[in-house]
Protein backbone atom coordinates (compact mmCIF):
# COMPACT_ATOMS: atom_id res chain seq x y z
CA UNK A 1 0.00 0.00 0.00
CA UNK A 2 2.98 2.49 0.32
CA UNK A 3 4.37 1.36 -2.81
CA UNK A 4 3.82 4.66 -4.66
CA UNK A 5 5.79 6.92 -2.09
CA UNK A 6 9.14 4.45 -2.49
CA UNK A 7 8.58 4.18 -6.24
CA UNK A 8 8.69 7.62 -6.74
CA UNK A 9 11.52 8.31 -4.23
CA UNK A 10 13.36 5.11 -6.34
CA UNK A 11 12.75 7.10 -9.64
CA UNK A 12 14.23 9.88 -8.21
CA UNK A 13 17.65 8.36 -6.71
CA UNK A 14 18.17 6.48 -10.56
CA UNK A 15 17.76 10.24 -12.24
CA UNK A 16 20.49 11.65 -10.43
CA UNK A 17 23.00 8.53 -10.33
CA UNK A 18 22.22 8.06 -14.43
CA UNK A 19 22.72 11.95 -15.01
CA UNK A 20 26.01 11.70 -12.48
CA UNK A 21 27.58 8.78 -14.39
CA UNK A 22 26.60 10.65 -17.77
CA UNK A 23 24.52 6.97 -18.77
CA UNK A 24 21.71 7.31 -21.41
CA UNK A 25 19.55 4.45 -19.55
CA UNK A 26 18.97 2.84 -16.65
CA UNK A 27 18.43 -0.60 -17.78
CA UNK A 28 17.73 -2.61 -14.19
CA UNK A 29 17.31 -1.63 -10.37
CA UNK A 30 18.79 -4.13 -7.42
CA UNK A 31 16.24 -3.72 -4.70
CA UNK A 32 16.71 -4.89 -1.23
CA UNK A 33 13.42 -5.22 1.07
CA UNK A 34 13.19 -6.81 4.50
CA UNK A 35 9.85 -9.02 4.54
CA UNK A 36 8.46 -6.98 7.33
CA UNK A 37 7.67 -4.00 5.43
CA UNK A 38 5.22 -5.37 3.06
CA UNK A 39 6.65 -4.32 0.15
CA UNK A 40 4.76 -6.44 -3.02
CA UNK A 41 7.03 -6.65 -6.56
CA UNK A 42 3.83 -6.03 -8.85
CA UNK A 43 3.37 -3.29 -7.19
CA UNK A 44 6.41 -1.92 -6.60
CA UNK A 45 7.11 -2.23 -10.10
CA UNK A 46 3.96 -1.00 -11.46
CA UNK A 47 4.42 2.15 -10.00
CA UNK A 48 8.13 2.52 -10.75
CA UNK A 49 7.11 2.27 -14.20
CA UNK A 50 4.83 4.83 -14.04
CA UNK A 51 7.00 7.63 -12.15
CA UNK A 52 10.01 6.50 -14.45
CA UNK A 53 7.90 7.70 -17.76
CA UNK A 54 9.71 10.22 -19.82
CA UNK A 55 12.81 9.77 -17.70
CA UNK A 56 15.92 8.16 -18.18
CA UNK A 57 14.50 5.17 -16.37
CA UNK A 58 11.79 4.19 -18.23
CA UNK A 59 11.02 0.52 -18.87
CA UNK A 60 13.59 -0.40 -15.92
CA UNK A 61 13.35 -3.28 -14.68
CA UNK A 62 12.89 -4.09 -10.72
CA UNK A 63 14.65 -7.41 -9.28
CA UNK A 64 13.42 -7.53 -5.83
CA UNK A 65 15.62 -9.61 -3.39
CA UNK A 66 13.15 -9.51 0.13
CA UNK A 67 15.19 -10.77 3.09
CA UNK A 68 13.45 -12.62 5.64
CA UNK A 69 13.22 -11.60 9.57
CA UNK A 70 15.50 -14.41 11.73
CA UNK A 71 14.85 -15.95 14.50
CA UNK A 72 16.23 -17.90 17.56
CA UNK A 73 15.01 -21.04 18.84
CA UNK A 74 14.25 -20.55 22.72
CA UNK A 75 14.67 -23.87 23.55
CA UNK A 76 17.60 -25.35 21.22
CA UNK A 77 18.98 -21.94 20.21
CA UNK A 78 18.74 -22.59 16.26
CA UNK A 79 18.92 -19.38 14.27
CA UNK A 80 16.76 -19.47 11.26
CA UNK A 81 14.47 -17.62 8.91
CA UNK A 82 11.42 -17.09 9.32
CA UNK A 83 9.03 -19.74 7.19
CA UNK A 84 5.36 -18.58 5.67
CA UNK A 85 2.90 -18.84 8.12
CA UNK A 86 5.19 -20.16 11.23
CA UNK A 87 7.31 -18.88 13.90
CA UNK A 88 8.58 -21.61 15.45
CA UNK A 89 11.62 -23.92 15.36
CA UNK A 90 11.44 -26.21 12.36
CA UNK A 91 14.22 -28.47 14.49
CA UNK A 92 12.74 -28.91 17.99
CA UNK A 93 9.13 -27.46 17.53
CA UNK A 94 10.31 -24.78 19.91
CA UNK A 95 9.07 -21.16 20.81
CA UNK A 96 11.58 -18.82 18.49
CA UNK A 97 12.11 -15.12 19.26
CA UNK A 98 12.88 -12.81 16.11
CA UNK A 99 16.73 -11.73 17.27
CA UNK A 100 16.88 -10.00 13.44
CA UNK A 101 14.00 -8.12 12.22
CA UNK A 102 15.55 -7.61 8.62
CA UNK A 103 13.79 -4.36 8.19
CA UNK A 104 16.26 -3.33 5.17
CA UNK A 105 14.89 -1.20 2.00
CA UNK A 106 17.60 0.16 -0.13
CA UNK A 107 19.06 0.02 -3.69
CA UNK A 108 21.89 -2.22 -3.94
CA UNK A 109 22.75 -1.68 -7.15
CA UNK A 110 21.59 -0.50 -10.70
CA UNK A 111 22.25 -1.70 -14.55
CA UNK A 112 23.19 1.54 -16.82
CA UNK A 113 23.77 1.97 -20.26
CA UNK A 114 24.39 4.25 -23.17
CA UNK A 115 25.42 7.65 -22.79
CA UNK A 116 23.26 10.91 -21.90
CA UNK B 1 27.64 -1.07 -16.46
CA UNK B 2 26.44 -2.40 -13.09
CA UNK B 3 26.54 0.04 -10.23
CA UNK B 4 27.09 -0.63 -6.82
CA UNK B 5 24.95 1.76 -4.79
CA UNK B 6 23.49 0.73 -1.76
CA UNK B 7 21.47 3.91 -0.56
CA UNK B 8 18.66 4.03 1.44
CA UNK B 9 15.14 4.41 -0.47
CA UNK B 10 14.02 6.82 2.26
CA UNK B 11 17.64 8.50 3.60
CA UNK B 12 15.73 11.99 2.33
CA UNK B 13 13.33 11.26 4.74
CA UNK B 14 15.36 10.04 7.43
CA UNK B 15 18.02 12.93 6.88
CA UNK B 16 15.04 15.41 7.58
CA UNK B 17 14.08 13.68 10.61
CA UNK B 18 17.26 13.15 11.94
CA UNK B 19 17.39 17.17 11.70
CA UNK B 20 13.97 18.02 12.96
CA UNK B 21 14.84 15.70 15.82
CA UNK B 22 18.49 17.67 16.68
CA UNK B 23 16.56 21.06 16.22
CA UNK B 24 13.71 19.53 18.82
CA UNK B 25 16.29 18.20 21.38
CA UNK B 26 18.40 21.61 21.43
CA UNK B 27 15.15 23.04 22.43
CA UNK B 28 14.51 20.63 25.70
CA UNK B 29 11.76 19.22 23.58
CA UNK B 30 10.49 15.40 23.83
CA UNK B 31 8.90 14.01 20.53
CA UNK B 32 6.64 10.75 20.88
CA UNK B 33 5.39 9.20 17.74
CA UNK B 34 1.70 7.60 18.66
CA UNK B 35 1.03 4.15 16.63
CA UNK B 36 -1.60 1.89 16.24
CA UNK B 37 -4.88 1.18 14.44
CA UNK B 38 -7.58 3.14 13.49
CA UNK B 39 -9.72 3.21 16.87
CA UNK B 40 -7.08 1.57 18.85
CA UNK B 41 -7.68 4.68 21.82
CA UNK B 42 -4.41 6.49 20.46
CA UNK B 43 -6.24 9.75 21.03
CA UNK B 44 -7.97 8.83 24.13
CA UNK B 45 -4.14 7.92 25.67
CA UNK B 46 -3.13 11.77 24.66
CA UNK B 47 -6.24 13.16 26.98
CA UNK B 48 -5.00 11.14 29.81
CA UNK B 49 -1.57 11.90 29.58
CA UNK B 50 -2.18 15.98 28.97
CA UNK B 51 -4.32 15.78 32.41
CA UNK B 52 -0.77 14.19 34.23
CA UNK B 53 2.03 15.49 32.63
CA UNK B 54 3.31 18.65 34.54
CA UNK B 55 5.25 20.22 31.31
CA UNK B 56 3.54 22.52 28.43
CA UNK B 57 2.65 19.49 26.07
CA UNK B 58 1.62 20.14 21.49
CA UNK B 59 0.46 17.50 19.73
CA UNK B 60 0.12 17.02 16.12
CA UNK B 61 -2.43 14.73 14.88
CA UNK B 62 -2.59 13.17 12.05
CA UNK B 63 -5.13 11.94 9.72
CA UNK B 64 -6.32 10.97 6.12
CA UNK B 65 -9.35 12.91 6.39
CA UNK B 66 -10.91 15.38 8.99
CA UNK B 67 -10.43 17.39 12.18
CA UNK B 68 -12.45 15.17 14.49
CA UNK B 69 -9.03 14.60 17.17
CA UNK B 70 -7.54 18.32 16.77
CA UNK B 71 -10.91 19.26 17.55
CA UNK B 72 -11.50 16.59 20.71
CA UNK B 73 -8.19 17.45 21.77
CA UNK B 74 -8.43 21.09 22.02
CA UNK B 75 -11.64 21.36 23.30
CA UNK B 76 -9.52 19.89 26.84
CA UNK B 77 -7.61 22.56 26.31
CA UNK B 78 -4.54 20.87 24.56
CA UNK B 79 -2.46 22.81 21.68
CA UNK B 80 -3.41 20.63 18.97
CA UNK B 81 -2.57 20.96 15.50
CA UNK B 82 -4.35 18.77 12.26
CA UNK B 83 -2.69 17.54 9.55
CA UNK B 84 -4.98 16.14 6.85
CA UNK B 85 -3.02 13.98 4.23
CA UNK B 86 -5.63 13.04 2.15
CA UNK B 87 -4.74 9.66 0.89
CA UNK B 88 -1.49 9.21 2.19
CA UNK B 89 -0.98 5.99 4.91
CA UNK B 90 1.35 7.39 7.10
CA UNK B 91 3.32 11.02 8.15
CA UNK B 92 6.57 11.55 7.25
CA UNK B 93 9.27 13.68 7.94
CA UNK B 94 8.25 16.35 5.38
CA UNK B 95 5.24 17.00 6.90
CA UNK B 96 6.34 16.86 10.22
CA UNK B 97 8.92 19.93 9.29
CA UNK B 98 6.33 22.33 7.15
CA UNK B 99 3.67 21.74 10.52
CA UNK B 100 5.98 22.27 13.14
CA UNK B 101 6.61 26.07 11.06
CA UNK B 102 2.63 27.24 11.29
CA UNK B 103 2.49 26.06 15.74
CA UNK B 104 4.40 27.05 18.44
CA UNK B 105 5.93 24.48 20.40
CA UNK B 106 6.69 25.93 23.59
CA UNK B 107 10.82 24.94 24.68
CA UNK B 108 10.91 22.46 27.01
CA UNK B 109 7.60 20.95 26.17
CA UNK B 110 6.05 17.36 25.26
CA UNK B 111 5.27 16.78 21.47
CA UNK B 112 3.46 14.13 20.86
CA UNK B 113 2.36 13.05 17.26
CA UNK B 114 -0.72 10.74 16.88
CA UNK B 115 0.56 9.29 13.60
CA UNK B 116 -2.38 7.66 10.85
CA UNK B 117 -4.09 4.60 12.14
CA UNK B 118 -2.57 1.90 10.14
CA UNK B 119 -0.39 -0.91 11.78
CA UNK B 120 2.13 -1.02 8.44
CA UNK B 121 3.73 2.33 7.05
CA UNK B 122 3.80 3.99 10.00
CA UNK B 123 6.40 2.29 11.59
CA UNK B 124 8.32 2.51 8.72
CA UNK B 125 8.89 5.93 9.01
CA UNK B 126 10.94 8.49 11.26
CA UNK B 127 9.70 11.81 11.55
CA UNK B 128 11.84 13.51 13.93
CA UNK B 129 10.56 11.11 17.34
CA UNK B 130 12.71 10.20 20.06
CA UNK B 131 10.64 7.56 19.83
CA UNK B 132 7.92 5.22 19.35
CA UNK B 133 5.02 3.75 21.37
CA UNK B 134 2.24 1.27 19.88
CA UNK B 135 -1.44 1.69 21.52
CA UNK B 136 -3.17 -2.17 20.70
CA UNK B 137 -6.47 -2.78 21.51
CA UNK B 138 -8.23 -5.72 22.83
CA UNK B 139 -11.35 -5.77 20.34
CA UNK B 140 -8.25 -5.65 17.28
CA UNK B 141 -7.63 -9.61 18.26
CA UNK B 142 -4.77 -11.31 20.03
CA UNK B 143 -3.11 -12.02 16.83
CA UNK B 144 -1.81 -8.57 16.42
CA UNK B 145 2.26 -9.12 17.68
CA UNK B 146 2.35 -12.45 15.07
CA UNK B 147 -0.08 -10.44 12.00
CA UNK B 148 2.20 -6.92 12.20
CA UNK B 149 5.78 -7.69 13.77
CA UNK B 150 7.64 -4.30 12.53
CA UNK B 151 5.31 -1.95 14.76
CA UNK B 152 5.94 -4.09 17.72
CA UNK B 153 9.40 -4.46 16.72
CA UNK B 154 10.11 -0.44 16.25
CA UNK B 155 7.89 0.66 19.42
CA UNK B 156 9.59 1.36 22.51
CA UNK B 157 6.56 0.48 24.83
CA UNK B 158 3.03 -1.14 23.94
CA UNK B 159 -0.58 0.63 25.58
CA UNK B 160 -2.60 -2.05 25.97
CA UNK B 161 -6.32 -0.90 25.84
CA UNK B 162 -10.01 -1.91 26.20
CA UNK B 163 -9.15 -4.99 28.71
CA UNK B 164 -13.02 -4.11 29.79
CA UNK B 165 -14.50 -6.26 27.23
CA UNK B 166 -11.83 -8.43 26.78
CA UNK B 167 -14.15 -11.55 28.08
CA UNK B 168 -16.92 -10.32 26.06
CA UNK B 169 -14.59 -10.27 22.90
CA UNK B 170 -12.63 -13.92 23.34
CA UNK B 171 -9.50 -11.14 23.24
CA UNK B 172 -6.80 -13.71 25.76
CA UNK B 173 -3.79 -11.43 26.69
CA UNK B 174 -1.54 -14.46 27.45
CA UNK B 175 -1.66 -14.56 23.42
CA UNK B 176 -0.85 -11.51 23.24
CA UNK B 177 1.87 -11.48 25.45
CA UNK B 178 3.79 -14.66 23.75
CA UNK B 179 3.29 -12.96 20.64
CA UNK B 180 5.20 -9.67 21.93
CA UNK B 181 7.44 -11.73 22.92
CA UNK B 182 8.17 -13.67 20.05
CA UNK B 183 8.26 -10.76 17.20
CA UNK B 184 9.87 -7.46 20.18
CA UNK B 185 11.11 -9.71 23.47
CA UNK B 186 11.53 -7.33 26.32
CA UNK B 187 9.04 -4.21 25.12
CA UNK B 188 6.90 -3.21 28.20
CA UNK B 189 3.15 -3.48 28.09
CA UNK B 190 1.11 -1.11 29.82
CA UNK B 191 -2.75 -1.62 30.20
CA UNK B 192 -4.73 1.69 29.57
CA UNK B 193 -8.24 2.13 30.61
CA UNK B 194 -9.21 5.03 28.39
CA UNK B 195 -12.17 5.62 30.09
CA UNK B 196 -11.36 5.85 32.99
CA UNK B 197 -7.95 6.31 33.02
CA UNK B 198 -6.54 3.76 34.65
CA UNK B 199 -3.11 2.72 34.30
CA UNK B 200 -2.48 6.11 32.39
CA UNK B 201 -0.30 7.15 35.65
CA UNK B 202 2.26 4.18 35.03
CA UNK B 203 2.92 5.47 31.65
CA UNK B 204 2.89 9.03 32.27
CA UNK B 205 5.96 8.17 34.98
CA UNK B 206 7.73 5.62 32.29
CA UNK B 207 7.81 8.78 29.90
CA UNK B 208 9.52 10.88 32.43
CA UNK B 209 11.71 8.48 32.96
CA UNK B 210 12.18 7.78 29.25
CA UNK B 211 12.73 11.32 28.76
CA UNK B 212 15.30 11.81 31.42
CA UNK B 213 17.45 9.08 30.38
CA UNK B 214 17.60 10.63 26.78
CA UNK B 215 18.58 14.24 28.46
CA UNK B 216 21.68 12.20 30.36
CA UNK B 217 22.58 10.76 27.16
Amino acid sequence: MHEAGAAQAIVGMLVEEAGARGAGRVDAVHVVAGETGSYMEESLAFYLGFFAKGTRAEGVRLDLRVVKPKLTCSSCGLVFERRRFSFSCPECGGDAVITDLGDEFYIESIELSGSA
Amino acid sequence: MQVSLKRAIYEENDRLAAAINAGLRRRGIYTVNILGSPGAGKTSLVSRLAERLSRPLSVIEGDVASDIDTRTLRALGVDAWQIETGGDCHLNAPMIEAMLGKMKVEDAAWLFIENIGNLICPAEFVIGEDLKIVVSSAAEGHDKPWKYPIIFARSAACILTKLDIAEAIGFDEAAFRKGLETVAPGLPVFPLNGKTGEGADHIASWLIAARKAAAGT
